[in-house]
């Protein structure tokens, strides 16, 4: 490719987005719009509202817009419910040209009836898409009339695409929600041991893992935004008495808005890997200043991590001196990895996101040692540079980055919609283990160096392979 | 998961419900990735690119790259010229390809950006080329965005320049997979005749492993021969609505005749196909391909009682889904079903057409959606669902054997290295199909009928 093996980087001002620890002074840019011709791999703000809405089951969630936006986000989340599953299913108004010209703003009621006659859905959600932007229909008072003629609600979303990126689609998305869970008659009475999960989208059944952790501490999980969130649920959610955060990307706006007007205090957690999961665990037990809970907590931890045990070492023996790159969608996703490969021996060479902020770079670029690659927003040009330039052995990332890794012969872990196992806890920090085991330690790996049988000039590396 | 698909069809108005389409700018994509190297890129906000690419990755699982022009706010109201200027200036300097290939999204469609006085103001280095393709998602969808990113490298590439018609043929061959790709070029070599094949991406989708990431692998069509694609005698578009529009482009452009044939699926389309370069060209059927035809003929026979009188539903992209009907009844099954999500055109009425000869009595909808091809099936059950991915929630809804065909298939692998063209091909479509059917009898069958031998 273009500038394989060379260390400049074509574009000028993609060098303030990347920074290698202990060879620059500190600061990286981040939090910025994506430079136009550079190949990001980010989404646009429809995307972000759409993946952290989508998981509440019992919701329709009707794109309005042209057939696309709609088709690319049909059910491939990965997000698990234990009940209904309407929002499994993919609704568009499917905008025409006429509709364009004219307005979509008929069709889209003309939807919204027909969806609710049909479903008879409690709640309703229309994402705006760009399309929806320029033409200029009133989403608002669309959703207005409807919610008032069918007695539901009717939510609009404004995420329009091109109005920043995934990290805007966040916030329209917390602003939905916030419609949504706003007690509207005063402050619901507080349930003393109730705790909301913000930030769990419940891929491959993650938010069932973290409840049963509190249910043994004692506690009960109120409702998890959105992981199998219904209706119902998120009505309750002003009763609980603590927010713990995992994807504070998404989610830290709300839990902002919820400490403000219901005065619900939240903490950031992450359930990813041993460290972060036994320390996540101790912080919720000492919020609530009842020894048993902390008791039960340190119980819990001990039972579970040598559960675990096993399965983490015999992995860390084959694992222990290979080095990772981590490109992921948000900053406290990497900074959990960090650790966990940590436990595992592995160096994290390599370190991006999509929409990190700057506080999460901070902690970041503290965690890793000296020479390891820190870039916001980094395009597969710059991956595929950096992966090899630092030698790593495996990529960690989402659906776009797969075939890059695989490509370069690089061993690769799905740690984003397309997990088939859970990740989240110490059953999940073993099955990371287990995946990154099965990947770096596959013996295709072998074939990928070596020639043809019987080609010249190849020889030498065919045997030094086995 | 569609347990709520009420079984009574009411007249709906007010869009989609699990679409059996997608939108114009994915097909302009595959479309471009089918040059050698080009790198496709989208005008428009990134999220539109980012899907196309997650899109096109998990159903070749290759890398997909493709820029995107990133508007913001400030793109959609004074228009992105200044957006896609910087992104052809980046691109060529960072990823060096020899041709970028633009394609609109709804957003730049809408504000009316005018693409040709943009590129005619853009840096373009000596040599290197930008073409595009106007491809607003509102209309038509991911075939119509194939068909006018083909029918642009006809208008920016095709020459007519050799005094006199060359004895080579110009093969569209449609939203097919790089396999089936191949597999056409391969017949087309069979018969003796040299071919001149665009899109391509045989070698850029299924590209071998080689340790390295390749951004612009072996394959794809290469832009002399586009342009030589004005001097051939000959164009086949293999499918009417992938393919047919730049084909009749050609031919008013370069006077390059145009023949519409189906897409080469099943005996009578790859016959079609092969006769058809028979009597434009001086050659003759090879003993290799009538061997194969003579092998498909025999294995037809020999499970033909598989497939008698068994009821399908089928849907996806029309041209696939045409030519599939086609085998289908040449097989004696009974399509009862057939829709696209792809709205126009003439697919109901060629549809009705085959089926009456049939004597079939079916469903057919152009423009149709997944939760109409559901009710259908309540109200009339098959024997076996054919189409893309989406049809596995219908497939276990009413559990009925599933065979995936068409784009995209995101829940299995190899698609895109298999043809369903072609002799070869058919002889796979006849494996998966009687696979389904049998391994059903199978599992229905009770312990005292379970036979060894079927
Ligand atoms: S905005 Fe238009 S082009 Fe983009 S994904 Fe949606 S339908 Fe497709
Ligand atoms: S059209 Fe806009 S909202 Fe839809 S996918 Fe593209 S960027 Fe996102």
């Amino acid at each position: 490719m273009a500038f394989s093996g060379h260390t400049e980087l074509p574009v000028a001002e993609r060098a303030a987005f990347i920074y290698t620890k202990g060879r620059q002074k500190p600061g990286l840019k981040c939090e910025a719009d994506s430079i136009a011709g550079c190949v990001s791999q980010r989404a646009c703000v429809y995307c972000g509202a759409r993946v952290v809405l989508n998981p509440i089951t019992d919701a329709v969630h009707l794109v309005h817009g042209p057939i696309g936006c709609a088709s690319y986000t049909w059910d491939i989340r990965g997000a698990l419910s234990s009940g209904p599953e309407l929002y499994r299913n993919s609704f568009s108004t499917d905008l025409k040209e006429r509709d364009v010209i004219f307005g979509g703003e008929k069709k889209l009621a003309r939807a919204i009836d027909q969806l609710v006659e049909k479903y008879r859905p409690p709640l309703v959600f229309v994402y705006a898409t760009c399309i929806v932007g320029v033409i200029g229909d009133d989403l608002e008072a669309v959703c207005r009339v409807a919610a008032r003629k069918h007695g539901i609600e009717v939510i609009p979303v404004q995420s329009s695409g091109f109005a920043g990126n995934k990290a805007a689609g966040y916030r329209a998305a917390c602003a939905a929600l916030w419609r949504l869970i706003e007690p509207a008659g005063g402050m619901p009475e507080k349930k003393s041991l109730s705790v909301n999960y913000l930030g769990d989208f419940n891929l491959a059944g993650e938010v069932w893992i973290v409840g049963s952790y509190l249910k043994q501490l004692g506690l009960e999980l109120n409702v998890a935004f959105t992981g199998d969130a219904t209706y119902r649920s998120l009505k309750n959610a002003a009763a609980a008495s603590l927010n713990i955060v995992q994807c504070a990307g998404s989610m830290h706006y709300l839990a902002e808005k919820m400490q403000e007007s219901c005065g619900i205090p939240y903490l950031n957690v992450s359930f990813l890997g041993l460290e972060d999961t036994a320390d996540s665990l101790r912080r919720i037990a000492r919020f609530f200043g009842d020894h048993r809970i902390e008791q039960r907590a340190e119980e819990l931890i001990a039972r579970e991590t040598a559960a675990v045990a096993g399965v983490i070492q015999s992995c860390r023996k084959k694992l222990a001196g290979k080095r990772a790159a981590v490109y992921v969608g948000g900053g406290f996703k990497a900074i959990s990895l960090i650790k966990q490969f940590r436990e595992l021996g592995i160096d994290v060479v390599v370190v991006g996101t999509q929409t990190g902020r700057r506080q999460e770079y901070a902690v970041l670029s503290e965690l890793v040692d000296n020479g390891t690659v820190i870039l916001d927003d980094a395009n597969p040009a710059e991956l595929e540079k950096f992966m090899l330039e630092k030698g790593a052995h495996l990529l960690v990332g989402g659906v776009k980055e797969r075939p890059l890794a695989y490509k370069l012969g690089l061993a690769f872990v799905d740690h984003n919609h397309d997990r088939k196992h859970p990740l989240s806890g110490f059953i999940g920090a073993a099955n990371f283990a287990r995946e990154v085991c099965s990947t770096v330690c596959s013996p295709v790996w072998r074939y990928v160096h070596t020639p043809v049988p019987g080609a010249r000039a190849g020889g030498a590396v065919w045997a030094a392979a086995l | 998961m569609l347990d709520c698909t009420p079984a009574n069809i009411v007249q709906r108005s007010g869009g989609a419900i699990n679409p059996a389409k997608t939108c114009q700018p994915i097909g302009a994509m595959y479309a471009a990735l089918g040059i050698h190297r080009c790198l496709p890129h989208s005008h428009g906000s990134q999220g539109c690119c980012a899907y196309h690419r997650s899109h096109l990755t998990r159903h070749f699982r290759e890398p997909v790259l493709a820029a995107s022009s990133s508007f913001t706010e400030g793109a959609s109201i004074f228009g992105g010229a200044a957006n896609l200027k910087t992104a052809i200036k980046n691109v060529f300097t960072i990823y060096n390809p020899d041709i970028i290939a633009i394609h609109t999204t709804c957003l730049s469609e809408t504000i009316g950006d005018d693409l040709p006085t943009i590129i005619k103001g853009a840096e373009i280095p000596p040599g290197k080329l930008v073409i595009h393709a106007n491809t607003p998602s509102y209309q038509g969808s991911h075939i119509t965005g194939f068909s006018n990113m083909t029918r642009a490298m006809v208008s920016y590439l095709a020459e007519a320049t050799a005094a006199q018609k060359k004895e080579q043929v110009n093969i569209i061959p449609g939203f097919v997979n790089p396999a089936d790709m191949r597999e056409i070029k391969r017949l087309t070599g069979l018969m003796g005749i040299r071919s001149i094949m665009f899109p391509d991406t045989a070698g850029v989708l299924d590209a071998p492993m080689t340790g390295k990431f390749e951004m612009y692998p072996a394959g794809g069509a290469k832009v002399a021969d586009i342009r030589d694609a004005g001097n051939s005698r000959l164009t086949i578009a293999l499918g009417s609505y992938a393919a047919s529009d730049p084909a009749h482009h050609l031919e008013r452009k370069c006077r390059v005749r145009a023949l519409t044939l189906k897409t080469p699926i099943g005996i009578k389309a790859t016959d079609d196909f092969l006769l058809a370069l028979r009597g434009h060209f001086a050659c003759a059927v090879p003993a290799e391909l009538e061997e194969e035809r003579g092998q498909l003929v025999d294995i037809m026979i020999d499970t033909h009682h598989h497939f008698f009188g068994k009821k399908v539903a089928i849907f996806g992209d029309p041209d696939i889904v045409l030519a599939t009907t086609e085998f289908l009844l040449d097989l004696g099954m009974r399509p009862v079903h057939v829709l696209t999500g792809t709205p126009g055109g003439d697919f109901e009425s060629a549809i009705a057409a085959l089926l009456r000869e049939a004597g079939v009595e079916a469903n057919v909808r152009a423009g149709g959606d997944l939760f109409l091809l559901h009710q259908w099936i309540k109200n009339q059950p098959v024997d076996l669902l054919i189409g893309n991915t989406y049809g596995k929630y219908i497939a276990r809804a009413e559990d009925i054997p599933f065979v995936r065909l068409g784009f995209p298939i995101l829940d299995r692998g190899l698609h895109s290295y298999l043809p369903v063209v072609g002799y070869r091909g058919a002889m796979r479509l006849l494996e998966m199909m009687g696979n389904a059917l049998l391994d059903r009898a199978d599992r229905d069958a009770a312990d005292e009928d379970l036979e060894l031998v079927m």
